[in-house]
């Protein structure tokens, strides 16, 4: 299984033009990437086994639970659901990808270290991943918009999950006003 | 590279001079306290620290983490604990993990740093009593130091946020005196700890230490590490634990690219559950986990079932209330035990005014960690690394030697942060299948169970069908309560002898025992192949809901306020002993049993809400729960409108994470009640995956958990991590009968309500 990594800022000017590969072009946390592996390989073992971006969780075979949610196109999917065949032309994002390019917590995720929205912290990821997805659609969610999150969590760390996400939606509003 | 310097004689606590001339303190017990300091005892490398506390010359300050955190919050707290003694910046205090502390003693284990079990409401006890003096002894060596430099004797020096301060002000940082620090001899008696008035980090409200990692994905759970070249295993399981392989045809697995092999593994049948595979199974071995999981699917096995294949749930059931039925009083033959019997239960029937049986039935439960078993293992000839999340390294160290008969120094065990415990983590049937696989294939692995073997082998939580009845004489007083219980015992199996089977079910001090004057209770010994094994609040999970339902119905009966009801129970303030130690406080549970009450406005909401209300209350090793749930019933919908608990665990270290615990553990056994139930056909289980096995969804849980705390700062902590969920789920019950009449005295509990609406 092998990947290629092109550096995001390779000056065109300098690279001679490739031939033509095999294999799938995805972009992951803005990197590009090069998948020649098997193209029916789900996504979740191509971050966990290949790029080793392990924080986007196992949590079964149909991606239940939510501890494998990435964002492709912004919308939250399940990434053991996602074959890589179908991903070129559809920026993914991990979580590892949702702090800024500094290194600085964005508000959601500071939001949920605020509010100690963690219990043994696997699902937190997909927590994460899907209430970016919400706040997208939502910029300031309601009690019932919060309830259609698919997550599941065992810990029980869903009413503070719950209090994050509106901590986090009043930091973005106050950001952009 | 570091120098054991000074070592007391009496041997309470170790003072290391560590690399570049750190201080470091760690506390060996009693087996090593005179044996020579193993090799990379200081090393330099954070799972190799091996030690409590290293206070380094830049100030910064590392403290070690004995107690696995499978989301329990000990990472936090049991540091938090040393670092107050210490008086050390809590801002530059940073957490490692420990792994498992174990040296060489004549062949035998020698555990370092004591204590190494989590989730099971022990490590702050533990901690309160020996981590303290790890703190207590660096603060000091710092002090004695501190007045070397600062010219004025340590008496008159404090010590404030990893500083030593001089009455003048003059002021010198930790850092500054690590050096020196390391030379002094300690004391021939332990410092003492501090006095509670000077606590500065203990019961103030700290996040998790690992919650900036946690939310960049950066912290690393089990599989996210990766033993360079390891192989990936995957494994099929008999559906019976007692059944074995019939036959299996691999061709078109090993066809898969990527695969290696096959590997086939059997339990021992000499080894106790939780040391040895948990059911026959076939391990597919390949390079990366998708080869692996295809190559699983291509697996052509035929297994057979053993005695456990003719079991079901809904058959064990019928036995159960056919021994209940029975009119034999308990046969006290053993397993079958008589657990208390006060007073005299059948002459006080005589008196009776009134009377009132009720059953109750609970499920079989999966423990549905959210991280599905899994281990990483590599085993060289005379060294086995492993990384293992568990709730018991020194369990896991056990299930690793004696399946290498390697020395205890030659086995390392990393336990980084669990996805969930519960209980199952108790258990090391992946451990020793990880070994298995790691040596058979001669190549370090990376083992994972996936979501639908982990749901369908694991050491379920029995079903239970509790019976109670009660007199109730002329002026409304419970006179006489009998409770008999019919459940197949979690400790079966287990080394434990037949006379104790009942102690994983039953409690001999559960309410109402020692408030009523004639009590007694039976334990009905259920005989079952099934696999069973230590689930989180067990036995008071069960029990709980028995009793705590019981009183409302008892209420109920009596026309009374279920709160009036529950406080005439329990009488006046005053200390109940309890069998087999200790004291049941009625005053403190009286207390939190208020405290919900006021907060849900229990006396001007029970009768006029359109909703319900229920409450609830329990005690577990002297910690106190009381839950009031509030719920609404709009045709088939029940909400869960509000739900309030009150805890009172004595000291609280930290606040933060004591209400996380507190609200998760309510939110869990909630939503547990409401859906959760394993069911055995042919002894299988008939549940796969989170489809199946539904965990609530958020819409069906409370928006909020209003968690109240009684400061209880003159008491000793107790651990909290199960706490509240004993209350949760009765109050839920109490309060669904209220809002619809319907008593549900069979759970999972929507399914219930459903079926009676
Ligand atoms: S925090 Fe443990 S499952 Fe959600």
């Amino acid at each position: 299984m092998l990947q290629a990594h092109v550096p995001p800022h390779a000056d065109p000017g300098n690279v001679t033009p490739e031939p033509a590969r095999a294999g799938i072009d995805v972009q992951i946390n803005g990197e590009h990437f090069h998948h020649t592996g098997d193209p029916d390989m789900p996504l979740l073992w191509y971050l966990r086994d290949v790029l080793k971006l392990d924080g986007t969780r196992y949590g079964g075979e149909h991606g239940e639970g939510g501890a494998d949610l990435v964002l492709v196109n912004g919308k939250a999917r399940s990434a053991i659901t996602l074959p890589m065949h179908k991903l070129t032309g559809h920026p993914i994002t991990t979580v590892e990808g949702l702090a800024q390019a500094d290194g600085s917590l964005h508000p959601l995720q500071q939001a949920f270290v605020d509010e100690d929205a963690i219990g043994c912290g696997y699902c937190t990821s997909g927590w994460l991943i899907a209430s970016m997805d919400l706040l997208h659609r939502h910029r300031d969610p309601s009690d019932s918009d919060i309830d259609t999150l698919p997550n599941l969590c065992r810990c029980g760390c869903q009413t503070r999950v719950r209090r994050a996400i509106k901590r986090a939606a009043a930091a973005m509003k106050g950001a952009k006003a | 590279m570091s120098e054991q310097i000074a070592l007391s004689r009496r041997g309470f606590l170790k003072v290391l001079a560590g690399a570049a001339g750190a201080l470091v303190v760690g506390v060996p017990f009693a087996a090593m306290a005179d044996a020579p300091i193993p090799p990379g005892f200081l090393g330099d490398t954070l799972y190799g620290m091996g030690t409590y506390v290293r206070i380094d010359t830049d100030g910064n300050v590392v403290i070690g983490a004995r107690d696995p955190d499978t989301g329990t919050g000990v990472a936090t707290s049991l540091p938090r604990i040393i670092a107050d003694e210490l008086d050390a910046d809590w801002s530059r205090v940073s957490v490692v993990s420990l792994g498992l502390g174990v040296t060489n003693n004549n062949g035998a284990p020698s555990w370092t740093y004591g204590h190494q079990l989590g989730g099971t409401g022990s490590s702050i006890p533990a901690a309160w009593n020996d981590l303290r003096q790890a703190g207590a002894l660096a603060r000091w060596l710092l002090l004695q130091a501190g007045a070397q430099t600062l010219g004025v004797s340590a008496d008159r020096l404090r010590c404030e946020k990893g500083m030593v301060i001089a009455p003048d002000g003059r002021r010198v940082g930790y850092g500054a005196l690590a050096t020196a620090a390391a030379q002094i001899s300690p004391p021939k008696n332990p410092p003492a700890p501090k006095t509670p008035d000077r606590y500065t980090l203990i019961g103030q409200p700290a996040g998790d230490v690992d919650a900036r990692r946690i939310v960049a994905g950066q912290t690393p759970y089990t599989l996210d590490h990766h033993f360079g070249d390891a192989v990936v295993a995957v494994l099929a399981h008999c559906p019976w634990r007692d059944g074995q392989l019939k036959s299996i045809d691999t061709t078109a697995t090993l066809a898969v690219k990527g695969v290696q092999k096959v590997v086939q593994l059997k339990p021992d049948p000499k080894r106790p559950p939780g040391q040895t595979p948990i059911a026959p199974a076939v391990a597919v071995v390949a390079d990366s986990t998708w080869a692996a999981l295809q190559g699983r699917r291509q697996l052509k096995i035929e297994w057979q079932p053993g005695p456990s294949g003719s079991e079901s749930s809904a058959a064990l059931e019928q036995q159960a209330a056919a021994l209940l039925d029975s009119k034999a009083s308990a046969d006290k033959t053993p397993p079958t035990t008589r657990v208390r019997d006060d007073g005299d239960v059948d002459k006080a029937g005589k008196h009776a005014a009134r009377r009132l049986e009720a059953t109750y039935h609970q499920p079989w439960l999966a423990h549905a960690t959210a991280e599905t078993m899994c281990c990483m293992a590599r085993i060289d000839k005379d060294h086995a690394h492993l990384i293992v999340p568990t709730q018991a390294p020194q369990r896991a160290w056990a299930v690793v030697q004696s399946l290498t008969g390697l020395t205890p120094d030659q086995i390392e065990i990393n336990v980084p942060r669990v996805g969930g415990g519960y209980g199952r983590r108790l258990d090391h049937d992946y451990v020793a299948e990880a070994v298995i696989v790691a040596k058979s294939v001669n190549k370090p692995v990376r083992l994972l169970w996936t979501r639908d073997e982990d749901m369908s082998h694991d050491w379920y939580r029995p079903a239970s069908t509790h019976r109670i009845s009660a007199v109730i004489d002329h002026h409304r007083h419970v006179i006489a309560w009998d409770q008999k219980l019919a459940s197949a015992s979690a400790l079966v199996g287990r080394g434990v002898p037949d006379d104790r089977l009942w102690t994983s079910e039953l409690e001999a001090g559960q309410i109402p025992a020692g408030l009523v004057p004639n009590y007694r209770s039976d334990w009905y010994n259920l005989a079952s192949a099934l696999p069973r094994g230590p689930h989180r609040g067990m036995p008071q999970l069960t029990n709980a809901f028995a009793v705590e339902s019981f009183i409302d119905e008892l209420a109920h009966l009596l026309r009374e306020n279920p709160l009036d009801t529950k406080l005439r129970l329990l009488g006046e303030a005053r200390q109940v002993p309890l069998q087999g130690g200790g004291t049941l406080d009625i005053g403190r549970l009286r207390n939190v049993l208020s405290l919900v009450a006021d907060r849900i406005d229990w006396k001007q909401n029970w009768l006029r809400s359109v909703n319900g209300l229920g409450i609830a209350c329990w005690h577990i090793g002297g910690a106190y729960v009381a839950h009031a749930v509030e719920v609404s019933l709009k045709g088939n919908t029940l909400g869960i409108e509000r739900a309030v608990c009150a805890v009172d665990v004595g000291r609280v270290i930290n606040p933060k994470g004591l209400e996380g615990q507190i609200a998760g553990a309510t939110l869990d056994a909630l939503g547990t009640a409401l859906n959760l139930a394993i069911t055995f056909k042919n002894g299988q289980p008939q549940q796969h995956d989170w489809k199946d096995y539904p965990l609530a969804s958020m819409a069906q849980l409370p928006d909020d958990v209003e968690v109240i705390t009684v400061p209880g700062d003159n008491r000793p902590p107790t651990g909290a991590s199960f706490l509240a969920m004993p209350s949760a789920a009765p109050a839920l019950a109490n309060a669904v009968f209220r809002v619809s009449a319907v008593r549900v005295r069979r759970l999972p509990l929507m399914k219930e309500l459903l079926r009676l609406l």
